[in-house]
Parts: C-alpha cells; sequence; structure tokens
C-alpha cells in the first residue's frame, strides 16, 4: 500500500470509473482508505503533487477565508477542500492555470499593497484584498483577472465543502434510511408562519 | 433442430417484465429479449454521497466545470437521447426526443414512479368531445389489471373519490413535506385539490419486498427493491422460477415470417459479437417501447409485407403522442432559515389531478393536465450552491448563513398534460440512415397543436397564482421535463450539478411547451382498434393481421391522457398476457 501514492489511487479509480459504466462502492472505499493511509503515512499532511507548496499555502488560506470554522465547526480547510482543488488541477490542464495564474495576480495586488505575498500578509490586507474582488460590482480593468479568479475559487471552495462529509450535514440531513418518514412540527409551524397561507 | 419457444418477449421494462411475470405465473416459459446488458442491484448507486467519488462527480478529467457532461451519473437510466452508434433522425422543421435505457428493465429501473389510473372518460374521447379516437376497450376492462398491479407492485395513495384520478388499492402515502403543505394550502385557495402521490413504492412490506427506507433515490434504482422497476420485481422472480430465459445484449432486427403470414423467429444481433442469430417462436410480445415496436414491425419487410408487417392499414408509426410538459418554480422565503429535515421520502408525496375535467366549456383546450410537485433538500451535489453564491457573492460567515437559509426553499410545479393525436406526428423509417448494426433507424416528424399550446398558456397563469398565493418569487418560467428550471449559473462556470432542463421547442409561438419526446412519455405507434383498417391491433393488443404477434409497451395506446403511462402499460401488459396464455393454451395461437 505505502507505494501506491494518493495521487495514483485517485487516477487508478478515475480511469476505473471511465472504463466501466458503472461505479463500484467497494473501489471507492478502497481509495478512501489508501488516502487515509497514504495521509497517516506522510504524518497527516497532504503534499501537494500539482500545485507549488506556495500555491497550496494560498489555496489553503482562499478556503479558509470563504468557508471558515464556524463555532467550532470544520470549514473548507478542515474539509480537505485544497486537496480536492489540487487533485483536479492535476486531471485539468485549463484548472492548472486558472490557479497558477490566479495565485500570481493575488501575489501581484499584494506586493502593491502590502509589499508581500497573499499567504504571508496580514489577515487585513488580505480581507481588504478580497473585499475588492469577491464582488463583481467592482469589475475594472484591473481587477478582472482577480475577480474572475476568486469566482473559480469560492465556487469551488463551496462546490468541494458541501459535497463533503463533514460539509454536507451543513444543508442536508438525508440520505440516510429510516423506517418512517417523519416531517418536524416546528419545521412546518416555521414555515405556515412565515407564509400568506397560515 | 432449433428450440421452439412458446413466447418471445422483445424489450424488458414495464410490459415485458409484466407479460413475463404472468405467463411465468400461468406456467408459460418465456425467452426475453432485451438489447441491453443485465443489471444487478450493485450496479445501483443508491445512497452513494458525493464524498464517495473523488471527483464529486465532475468527470474524472473535472470536465463538468468546462461545459463537460460528468461521465458518472447517479441515475439508473442507462442510456439517454444520445446512445452511441444507435441514432435516430429527425425531419426538417420538426423536433423529437427520443431517450432509451439500453438494459434489463429498461425506464423502469430510474423512472418517476408516478403511478395514476386513466379515468372511465379516457377510454372514450372522441364520443366526448370529437377529438382523437376511442378505444376499442372501457374502463370497466381495465380495472382489473390496475387492480392486480397496484397488488402486486404496491402504489401509494389515498382514496379519494376524484373522477378524473379514480382510487385504486393503495398503500399508506408518506407524510406531507413542508413545501408540499403550502402547495396544498396554495392550491385549496384557488378551489384546487391536491392529493397524496401515487408512487409505485410500498410502503408496508409486500411480496416479500421490504418497505421503503425513504432515502429519496428511486431514480438510482432501489437496492431494496421497495419501488417498482421490472428488473427487480418481475424480472428476476420470474427468472427464479426457472421457466423464464433471458436473453441480454440482444437488439432485434426483423420478424421472420412464413407463408401462412405467421411469425416464426426473431432476428437479432449479438450486441457482443455483431454476429447475427434468430430464435424460433410460436408467439411473439413485442415490448421493446412504443418507437421500437413500431420500428421493428417496418423493418420486417417481405414481399409479402411491403410496408412492413402487420401493416395493411399503414397507420405503424402513426399516431406518436407524448406528454405535454411544462415547468415553473419559485423561491419560497416562508422556508428561508426553517430548521432543516430529512426531507428525502421517495418521489411526489402531493399531486394535483386535473381539477376542470368537467369545465373544458370554460376553457379553450380541450383536455386536462395534472400536476406534480418538487422541492425540499435534495442531495448536494456540484453546483448546487451557484445561484446564491452568485446572488451574494462575498466570502466568509456570511455567504455559509446565506447558503444554509437559501438551501432548498424553492418549489416546482410540473404540468403534465394530454395531447391528442394529429396526422403530423409520427415515426418512420429513414430512407438511408442505419445504425452500428446495419438495422435502418427511425425519422421523427413532430407538431404541436393549439390544443397543446393554449394548454400550456393556462398552465403558465395557474401555476404563477398557485406560487405566487405562498408567497414565492418566480425563479426561471421556463418549460422542460425538470421539476422546473434552476436558476441559470453566471460566467464561466455552468456546472455539472445544475438539473438537465430540456430545452424548450422554439415554436412559432412563445409557449414555453417541452420539446416532443422530452417528457419520455412516447406513446401510440402501433394502436389498437375494432377496424383493422384503422389500426393494428385489436382489444387485446393482438395483430388484426397476424394472430400470433402482441404488442404490450406503449404503442398500442389509442391517446394519451394526462396520466402517467407506465401503469397503464402494465395493466395493458397483464391482460394481453393473460390472454396470450389462454389462447396458447387452447391452440389458437
Amino acid at each position: 500500500m505505502s507505494e501506491i501514492t494518493r495521487r495514483d489511487a485517485l487516477r487508478t479509480l478515475a480511469a476505473a470509473v471511465a472504463a466501466a459504466a458503472t461505479f463500484d462502492r467497494l473501489l471507492a472505499e478502497q481509495v478512501h482508505q489508501m488516502v487515509a493511509q497514504s495521509a497517516v503515512a506522510s504524518g497527516g499532511a497532504y503534499s501537494p503533487s500539482t500545485l507549488s507548496p506556495h500555491q497550496y499555502r494560498t489555496v489553503e488560506r482562499l478556503a479558509d477565508l470563504i468557508v471558515p470554522i464556524e463555532n467550532g465547526a470544520p470549514g473548507a480547510l478542515e474539509a480537505g477542500v485544497p486537496a480536492w482543488i489540487d487533485m483536479l488541477a492535476g486531471v485539468n490542464d485549463q484548472l492548472k492555470a486558472i490557479y497558477v495564474d490566479g495565485v500570481a495576480w493575488l501575489d501581484a495586488a499584494m506586493k502593491r499593497r502590502a509589499g508581500m505575498d497573499f499567504a504571508a500578509a496580514p489577515p487585513a490586507d488580505q480581507t481588504g484584498l478580497l473585499d475588492l474582488i469577491a464582488y463583481r460590482g467592482n469589475e475594472s480593468p484591473d481587477l478582472a483577472p482577480g475577480i474572475q479568479f476568486f469566482t473559480w475559487v469560492r465556487r469551488m471552495t463551496v462546490d468541494g465543502f458541501y459535497t463533503s462529509r463533514v460539509g454536507m450535514r451543513d444543508v442536508y440531513l438525508g440520505n440516510s434510511p429510516s423506517a418512517t418518514f417523519t416531517v418536524p412540527a416546528e419545521s412546518l409551524e416555521y414555515a405556515l408562519k412565515r407564509s400568506p397561507l397560515a | 433442430m432449433q428450440t421452439v419457444h412458446d413466447v418471445v418477449v422483445i424489450g424488458s421494462g414495464a410490459g415485458g417484465g409484466t407479460v413475463t411475470k404472468v405467463l411465468g405465473d400461468l406456467g408459460v416459459s418465456v425467452l426475453l429479449m432485451e438489447a441491453g446488458p443485465m443489471i444487478t442491484p450493485g450496479d445501483f448507486k443508491e445512497r452513494l454521497a458525493p464524498y464517495d467519488l473523488p471527483d464529486r462527480g465532475l468527470g474524472p478529467k473535472a470536465e463538468g466545470y468546462f461545459g463537460g457532461t460528468s461521465a458518472i451519473t447517479y441515475n439508473a437510466n442507462f442510456g439517454g437521447a444520445t446512445i452511441e452508434g444507435e441514432p435516430y433522425t429527425v425531419a426538417p422543421g420538426s423536433q423529437f426526443r427520443w431517450f432509451r435505457s439500453r438494459v434489463l428493465g429498461g425506464r423502469t429501473n430510474h423512472y418517476g414512479r408516478v403511478t395514476l389510473r386513466f379515468a372511465d372518460y379516457d377510454f372514450k374521447p372522441r364520443t366526448r368531445d370529437g377529438l382523437g379516437w376511442d378505444w376499442p376497450i372501457s374502463y370497466d376492462d381495465i380495472s382489473p389489471y390496475y387492480d392486480k398491479a397496484e397488488r402486486f407492485i404496491g402504489v401509494t395513495g389515498k382514496a379519494e373519490g376524484i373522477r378524473s384520478a379514480p382510487d385504486g388499492i393503495f398503500q399508506p402515502p408518506a407524510a406531507l413535506r413542508v413545501h408540499d403543505v403550502l402547495v396544498q394550502r396554495a392550491c385549496a385557495t384557488l378551489g384546487i385539490r391536491a392529493i397524496n402521490g401515487r408512487q409505485a413504492v410500498i410502503t408496508t412490506p409486500t411480496n416479500g419486498r421490504p418497505a421503503c427506507h425513504y432515502c429519496g433515490q428511486c431514480g438510482r434504482g432501489c437496492r431494496t427493491a421497495s419501488n417498482y422497476a421490472a428488473s427487480y420485481v418481475q424480472i428476476f422472480p420470474a427468472m427464479a422460477t426457472g421457466r423464464v430465459e433471458v436473453v441480454a445484449d440482444a437488439m432485434a432486427r426483423e420478424l421472420i415470417t412464413d407463408a401462412s403470414g405467421k411469425v416464426t423467429a426473431v432476428s437479432y444481433v449479438d450486441k457482443n459479437t455483431g454476429v447475427e442469430r434468430q430464435v424460433r417462436c410460436r408467439t411473439v410480445v413485442l415490448a421493446a417501447s412504443a418507437c421500437e415496436s413500431a420500428r421493428l414491425l417496418l423493418n420486417s419487410k417481405s414481399s409479402r409485407h411491403p410496408q412492413g408487417l402487420a401493416n395493411s392499414s399503414g397507420v405503424v408509426g402513426r399516431y406518436l403522442m407524448d406528454t405535454v410538459g411544462f415547468g415553473m418554480s419559485a423561491t419560497i422565503p416562508a422556508l428561508s432559515g426553517m430548521p432543516k429535515y430529512n426531507s428525502d421520502g421517495y418521489g411526489g408525496h402531493l399531486y394535483v389531478p386535473w381539477w376542470m375535467w368537467d369545465r373544458h366549456k370554460e376553457l379553450n383546450f380541450p383536455r386536462g393536465y395534472h400536476i406534480e410537485v418538487g422541492g425540499g433538500y435534495g442531495m448536494p451535489g456540484i453546483g448546487s450552491f451557484n445561484a446564491t453564491v452568485n446572488q451574494r457573492e462575498g466570502y466568509g460567515l456570511a455567504l455559509k448563513k446565506a447558503i444554509r437559509d437559501n438551501y432548498g426553499i424553492s418549489a416546482n410545479l410540473s404540468g403534465r398534460g394530454e395531447m391528442i393525436p394529429n396526422e403530423q406526428s409520427f415515426c418512420e423509417i429513414d430512407p438511408t440512415v442505419k445504425d452500428k448494426w446495419g438495422i435502418p433507424v427511425l425519422r421523427f416528424h413532430w407538431q404541436w397543436s393549439d390544443h397543446e399550446l393554449n394548454q400550456v398558456r393556462h398552465m403558465q397563469t395557474t401555476f404563477r397564482q398557485i406560487l405566487d398565493a405562498m408567497g414565492g418569487t418566480i425563479n426561471t418560467p421556463a418549460a422542460g421535463r425538470g421539476r422546473g428550471a434552476a436558476p441559470p449559473a453566471a460566467g464561466p462556470m455552468a456546472g455539472a450539478g445544475a438539473p438537465a432542463s430540456q430545452p424548450v421547442a422554439p415554436a412559432a409561438s412563445s409557449v414555453p411547451i417541452s420539446v416532443g419526446g422530452g417528457i419520455i412519455h412516447e406513446v401510440g405507434t402501433v394502436r389498437m382498434g375494432d377496424d383493422p383498417r384503422t389500426s393494428v391491433l385489436n382489444k387485446f393488443c393482438q395483430a388484426h393481421d397476424v394472430r400470433n404477434l402482441f404488442v404490450a409497451d406503449a404503442a398500442p395506446f389509442v391517446g394519451n391522457p394526462d396520466k402517467n403511462p407506465t401503469h397503464t402499460i402494465i395493466a395493458l401488459a397483464w391482460r394481453t398476457a393473460e390472454y396470450l396464455a389462454e389462447e396458447l393454451r387452447k391452440g389458437n395461437v
């Protein structure tokens, strides 16, 4: 198992899924085990295989800002979103270019603002820059590449978080078989009270 | 000497599955041919979550982010409108989509499980309003078979005493979801009655099958066989009797007849080897889907049958119908921030039967529609949050709260209406195009009439009234088979997770009606009737011209009432199978 890297395992699985029209749950479970074991083997830290360590650190910081920890509940960083993005960038050159160019743009913009890379900047400068590029209304020739990049990172961070095991539970309580189907009275009352139909 | 099979059934969906089960129970041996592969419950992706897939459903090369479609689908459709090497053509000026599932069980593995009886008046439409044609059977002929089907497959619902939605033998329905209650109350303010959904789902253990576990993923195929699919409810048990043999990956090419005009064999292509083979038969039952069954008859040409087999009337392929489709969704502010609950359940818990069946004089269209109600918290996927993210922008806890508050707060209404058969909607053999097996393909002609367009206009007005009464904000008034259209994703991110909404037919009018075939209710290409000059089949779905040829899918339909066709396919096939067994016993076929 140890010589099988996480990425090899994922590639094997992706190829298998593409080849077989049907998905094998056992195969997926094996891969999850491999991923877990390789994470343990490497001391628990994920090492990026497509993004550079610096680019990866930047993506980690962005993910943490986009979906942060909330009252102790995990955010996108804890949900493994950066590793997922690195994995996807490894199978799609267009996506990789978006992240490589995007991080370079962020670093250049932060150098002008605070004299250092984005990841190394104080949090106030980081959010100060995000407050510019997180809204289409701020569109300008200067900011356009940043806005476009942030739109990608935000979209992928949200997708990655809410499709993760820990993130999904924030919006969705289903996918659990049950002997009965019940609708809580408090939910029904909440909606009726706020509707024109009470 | 090759075996002569008593019955060869071609196609394993609702019709073929039912014939196979009923004949097997009556002690008749069946050879069942399916154009796709065998299936096992292990092929189903029920309860698989996005995080079980490393790419979360984007596809192996993340193509879901770049306009491509994911190679992975949770759905148990095993097919679609596009099948490699098996094309169809559409005549200039027409639009048509032909969805095919090549797999044991066909489309029943994934379909919506809406299970509605036709009303008594649906069998005599011409008598009622002068349009279309009357069926050679009445409600009383088929009602006992609806009973048998409901007892066997299990259907949820409650007795309501509504003429447009006849009561049946029902399993207890699940509770209404929160949005269902709002829709029901909104309908009540408009004098419209909304009732428990009638779904082919068992809520009590039935015939050895465990009750539903309410995971809401009926479309993925059910691992516990708690909803209806021909594969796991009918065919697997029938195979266990030892009287049923299944030949998978067998694409029927032609029916072979003898000098007396009887079918003696079915010629088919073994898809695994490409080799053409024949099986000999005493009788044959076509259940390949309405259009495939018509295609097979039209391709079974000989000097004796120059326009195809069983087609002395010339109506094979004619009077093709689909269901009229229109959808509208709204964001319901009253649901925003509501304490979340597991709303999975089993498909539609609420539906609205046609309520103006006795008031058509007040309307400018002659036939009705029903409304299917959707909403609740689906399993999140890639793209599920595009609308909120694009609208709110920003980042951090404020964005997270907006996503949490706005997830699952839409309600969707899907109109499903009756189409009246017309001369301009039909399929025929394309004069030049062949599939990869060398079998000539179908060419489709399609036209909606004002009957359907005016009906959609009525749906538009009514749906807006219902959603308004709930305090909703209409999302995107759009047609399609979908449960309402998803808000469009802005920018370069149109993603894999967005529900695929059917394109709207670009009719000369601005009416957003679905594309022909888009609701996947194609019926009526090999119709039944009393007169051999204007119909292909008699009232037992036996060919007028060929006594040992039967049809048991939706091809025999004379009309297409606003009730989804599967229940009537099953009931008719059941009746046909019993008749066939009796005729075999008597030596008449």
